[in-house]
């Protein structure tokens, strides 16, 4: 098919952009901040020029890290979610309470081999689930 | 040094000042310049902030096309690979599966609406067997039911991420075309929600891969734990019912066979049902998934009244159709959940209100009923990977 043939995906294109430019952002806020210190080793007639240059430099230099930090938030975010899918195998004689990976061919209620406890009694899955870990963000409302 | 340049700039800036006032022609000559440059920048916007705004907007959208495009080429690849691994199929079924996604059923027209219900259902019907036919076809020696449902419910899924990446497409080509702000507003406003949608059915298709239960099976799992222990019979076309002792009263519990994808035909299934009762039917039950609200929480019950099941309204007007030739009440349990909890692998919370909602349904049942009435309770859902 012909969408095989179609560019590669641009995500990492795009990232690749937003760190270039948050680089540059960057490079120029500390030229800023060395630029005050600078401006203030001339004098007290250099004063207002390094308060300029102090709250420039501080200013870029924070925008930039905050970008920085939520693009690799989000990238971590979007590993986070992959959660495992559970299968929890019941005894129902003894109680005894597995729980391991989902195999293909697990349902809910399907019997499996004996237990090892009680050799009459069969094995049964109760269940097939996820778990989320995260916390969903509540909004007090 | 070479740092005295910008701060040479920065003082020229800035005004009264003693070193610099005056250099370039007299008295403000940077702040006329400044000027200058902010009357051009006024008029910029003033003739190309639109456009401007609409370039931001057709990024914004491109992202999430290429974002998109990138889930469905990833369900199409998992469609055609699980159909390989399961199906093993002498060619390849490549070309096949790209048929199949671009596969449309067109609903019955409706000028004239009375009988359309039949029409819709009929057309519904061929669709379902036409793409069960098709699966059967590209998986030639796969002879288990359950697996040949869950390949439909995944080509499915691969179909409507398809139809999803077409639809933004067009819109996206359509606005960068005109260069319509409208068009494209239209496109950017929906976008977060066809992408939480394009999530989920990526989410659905490895869930229907590999068979497991969905957050809609909740239905089906409620019903199963009900009916363990009694005997199953078949009724009609892919549901089951269970004959279950229930508080004094008799249970026919009731939902699609499992465990393989499949929603059964719960409108004609409980047509049969009462009609094998002679309508002597003291309630019907109906449990559910239904769409929470944001700020609601996953896995919460709530109680109503009402045919509680979706789709595309043929089974609730068999059910409704019925239950008024009887004058049978009707109630419903809803299970809240999220539209990508829907079809994703069955979240713990979800799980874990299926006792939860047997009360419920128990309660319902000692308070609304006498003892020895015969009443049905239907576990609507996919019963993907929920047996009985
Ligand atoms: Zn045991």
């Amino acid at each position: 098919m012909t969408q095989n043939t179609q560019q590669q995906s641009p995500v990492n294109k795009i990232s690749s952009y937003i760190t270039l430019i948050v680089a540059i952002v960057m490079g120029l806020a500390i030229i800023a901040l060395f630029s005050a210190a600078y401006a203030y080793t001339l004098g007290s007639e250099y004063l207002i020029q390094a308060g300029f240059l102090i709250i420039i430099g501080a200013f870029a230099l924070g925008i930039s890290v905050v970008v920085l930090y939520q693009t690799r938030r989000n990238a971590t975010a979007i590993k986070n979610e992959e959660t495992k899918v559970m299968t929890i195998i019941e005894c129902k004689n003894c109680g005894t309470k597995i729980t391991r990976d989902f195999q293909r061919g697990d349902y809910v209620f399907k019997e499996l081999g004996a237990c090892e406890k009680c050799p009459e009694q069969k094995q049964i899955i109760t269940g097939v689930y996820k778990e989320i870990k995260t916390k969903e963000k509540t909004y007090a409302v | 040094m070479t740092l005295i340049p910008i701060i040479d700039a920065i003082t020229q800036l800035a005004p009264n000042n003693p070193i610099h006032t005056g250099q370039f022609g007299g008295d403000g000559g940077w702040t006329s310049y400044i000027g200058l440059f902010y009357m051009v920048f006024m008029f910029v916007i003033l003739f190309y902030g639109q456009r401007f705004q609409s370039y931001m907007m057709i990024r914004n959208v491109e992202d999430s096309l290429h974002k998109l495009r990138g889930i469905k080429e990833e369900g199409r690849k998992n469609a055609i690979e699980t159909l390989k691994e399961i199906g093993k199929p002498s060619v390849d079924i490549t070309p096949r599966v790209d048929r199949c996604l671009d596969y449309f059923t067109i609903s019955p027209q409706s000028m004239d609406p009375a009988g359309i219900v039949a029409k819709l259902d009929h057309i519904l019907e061929v669709r379902d067997q036409r793409l069960l036919d098709d699966v059967k076809l590209m998986a030639p020696q796969c002879n288990d039911d359950v697996q040949l449902h869950n390949m439909e419910n995944t080509l499915e899924a691969a179909m409507a991420l398809n139809y999803l990446y077409k639809v933004v497409r067009h819109y996206y080509i359509q606005g960068k075309k005109t260069m319509s702000l409208y068009i494209i507003m239209q496109l950017q406003m929906v976008l977060p929600m066809v992408m939480k949608e394009a999530e989920a059915f990526s989410a659905a298709l490895t869930a229907f891969s590999f068979g497991q239960p969905i957050g809609d099976s909740v239905g089906p799992l409620i019903a199963s734990k009900m009916m363990r222990g009694y005997e199953v019979r078949k009724v009609y076309k892919d549901c089951v019912v269970a004959t279950v002792p229930f508080e004094g009263r008799t249970a026919l519990v009731m939902k699609a066979e499992g465990s393989g994808g499949n929603c059964g035909k719960p409108g004609d299934a409980i047509e049969t049902v009462i009609e094998e009762n002679q309508g002597k039917i003291a309630m019907l039950i109906m449990i559910d998934a239904g769409l929470k609200l944001e700020g609601e929480a996953v896995g919460e019950i709530a109680e109503g009244v009402g045919s509680a099941i979706g789709g595309p309204g043929v089974d609730a007007f068999k059910i409704e159709e019925m239950l008024v030739k009887y004058k049978i009440p009707i109630n419903a349990i809803i299970i809240k959940e999220d539209i990508g909890d829907a079809v994703a692998p069955m979240r713990k919370e979800i799980h874990d209100a299926a006792d939860k909602a047997i009360e419920r349904v128990r309660e319902l049942v000692l308070e609304r009923t006498k003892e020895g009435d015969t009443l049905i309770v239907f576990g609507v859902g996919n019963s993907i990977g929920i047996g009985q």
